[in-house]
């Protein structure tokens, strides 16, 4: 098993390398000087220039400079934000935890709404239960989420004030504790549905179709041989073995997840790394958004090989490939 | 279902001649704004005015060909890369194979809107950009699943037949594998148009997408600041990506059971 996990870790070392090339190369191709794009720096004269020019390495060939791009990520260093002058870093790193909460509740509500409603589909595959479902699940994942968002905006919060749109906590309010809890929980019910809605969409169909493939193997008809209950065959026997497309999936949607934030945190305000993205792109802030994507990446990528490993750890024939 | 899926077609269909006859369709000018603002649906205007006073009818219709030439000319940009990365990777195997499948793989997890955010700021928003980079971006599905169609296709035996008559490689994949690997391509090509569409209206609506094009994302961004008193300048641009999604999906779902289950 380390054994995999360690090979899957040195497969990703150079595809993260790629990844940064193609930035690095995406920014070189720019009008304009590097400088502005990679580390956010203002240049106020022609000799000021030569000097940030040198530190960077940027009077030098462009391997050379790539290495020099490498090193300064390596030290942690992202540049510094155009318009506010923080260090990159710092910032997303203050965004991130917002982000999380968000992203681990969204995939909760859908991985459990989606094989719940997967589950029960597959039950009675072709009847009017299972069709209507499917429409259902068609529809939620045809519907962009920013329609989703406003749609729940205008009749949950404008019509029938039930959750407040804007934020992560009320303004001027200073809770602590328990309270603060609530609100933030409050605040988190909307976004975190329009960001589950496409994925529970799309598990609830892989989880069907899964399960009623493995609804027909000889091992449940064994299981319901010895009398054990349908709710014990489908929940413990069948849909653990159903649950393995569904993993695969998790770990491959995970790019398309931070799409689903920078939308749904613009709408709702949410003030994380996908509110940061948009204020960074309405305010040119190249160096914020160059290291938004390299930071996302490496989450994503890790984020996906945690997702392999769990394969693995279900599934033994991968693991002793 | 059946009926379903024939009305999705049908929509499909009509959708594309919109799109195409737009210019020369009796519509008031999208742009012009000598309508009363924020009038409701009637006659005059079906779908009500803008608050800046515009047809949202017209601006619906004009939005269609945008909605539609981004969708599908990144779609075809996205399966010509899969299918030459794709069929490279699968008719040769090997260390190639692996070696392009590991940046498939990494390609399709990454954060690829945030790379389009990114290169859409640097050098401005136009049509043609968005098309490129949409397209440079969701080539990774096509990918994957050209790869496995010419993996198993090279095994057979007419492949075989073909280079015991002395037919070379690149014979071989134009006229022998690429024609039976294409439907299941097509297939995730409908998927792919989809994505495109959906993309081009999130950048749409974030502002970020041709400032001079209208397209449906934006026909909702702009919508956001009046949807509070003017309901049909959301519901009306909304239903046409809604449905516009909705009819490929379920198309590209049809198709691809039907790829699924060969002799049905």
């Amino acid at each position: 098993m380390l054994k995999y996990a360690l090979g899957r870790l040195v497969e990703l070392i150079p595809v993260f390398f790629l990844c940064l090339l193609l930035i690095f190369l995406i920014v070189h191709a720019a009008p304009g000087d590097p400088v502005l794009y990679l580390y956010g720096q203002h240049i106020s004269s022609g000799e000021e220039l030569q000097r940030l020019r040198a530190q960077y390495g940027l009077d030098q060939p462009l391997l050379a400079r790539f290495l020099v791009y490498l090193g300064s990520l390596a030290r942690g260093d992202l540049g510094r934000s155009i318009s506010t002058g923080h260090p990159v870093g710092q910032v997303i790193a203050r965004h991130l935890p917002p982000t999380l909460l968000l992203m681990l509740t969204a995939l909760v509500l859908a991985v459990g709404g989606g094989v719940l409603l997967g589950a029960v589909a597959a039950r009675r595959p072709n009847t009017v239960t299972d069709s209507a479902l499917m429409l259902l699940t068609l529809i939620g994942y045809s519907i962009p989420t920013f329609l989703l968002g406003l749609l729940l905006i205008l009749i949950l919060s404008v019509h029938v004030p039930l959750f407040p749109t804007f934020g992560m906590t009320t303004l001027g309010q200073d809770y602590t504790g328990m309270r603060r809890a609530i609100d933030v929980i409050h605040h988190l019910t909307l976004p975190a549905i329009v960001v589950a809605v496409w994925y529970l969409a799309i598990y609830a169909r892989i989880t069907r179709v899964s399960l009623i493939g493995v609804l027909r193997e000889p091992y449940v008809a064994s299981a319901r041989a010895k009398g054990l209950s349908e709710w014990t065959v489908t929940f413990h026997h069948a849909l653990r073995n159903a649950m393995l497309p569904l993993v695969t999936n998790l770990g491959l949607q995970l790019g398309s997840m931070v799409t689903g934030a920078i939308v749904t945190e613009t709408l709702f305000a949410w003030p994380g790394i996908g509110y940061l993205s948009y204020t960074a792109l309405l305010q040119r802030d190249y160096p914020m958004l160059v290291g938004i994507f390299v930071i996302s990446s490496v989450c994503v990528l890790v984020a996906n090989l945690l997702t392999d490993l769990a394969y693995a750890m279900c599934d033994p024939r991968i693991r002793l490939r | 279902m059946r009926r379903a899926r024939l009305l999705a077609v049908v929509f499909l269909g009509l959708l594309l001649v919109v799109g195409v006859l737009t210019p020369i369709l009796p519509l008031p000018s999208p742009r012009s704004m000598t309508a009363r603002p924020l009038q409701s649906p009637s006659w005059a205007h079906l779908f009500g005015t803008d608050d800046l006073g515009r047809d949202v009818f017209a601006r619906v219709v004009w939005g269609t060909r945008v909605s539609l030439s981004v969708g599908l000319a990144s779609a075809a940009i996205a399966t010509a890369i899969g299918t030459i990365l794709g069929a490279l990777a699968g008719y040769a195997g090997g260390t190639l194979d692996r070696a392009l499948m590991r940046i498939t793989d990494a390609s399709l997890v990454l954060p690829t809107f945030v790379l389009i955010l990114i290169v859409v700021a640097i050098f401005g928003a136009s049509v043609g950009l968005v098309i490129l980079i949409i397209g440079l971006t969701s080539w990774p599905q096509t990918a994957r699943v050209a790869r496995a169609e010419f993996l198993t296709l090279r095994e057979r035996e007419f492949v075989l037949a073909a280079r015991s008559s002395g037919s070379s490689d690149a014979r071989i994949v134009r006229v022998h594998l690429l024609p039976n690997a294409l439907p299941p391509i097509l297939v995730t090509a409908t998927l792919r148009v989809g994505t495109a569409i959906l993309t081009e209206a999130s950048l749409g609506f974030l502002g970020a997408s041709d400032p001079n094009a209208i397209s449906w994302g934006q026909l909702l961004l702009n919508a956001l600041q009046v949807m509070r008193d003017a309901w049909w300048t959301v519901a009306f641009p909304g239903l046409a990506i809604s449905l516009t999604i909705l009819a490929l999906n379920s198309v590209g779902d049809t198709l691809a059971a039907r790829a699924a289950t060969p002799g049905r």
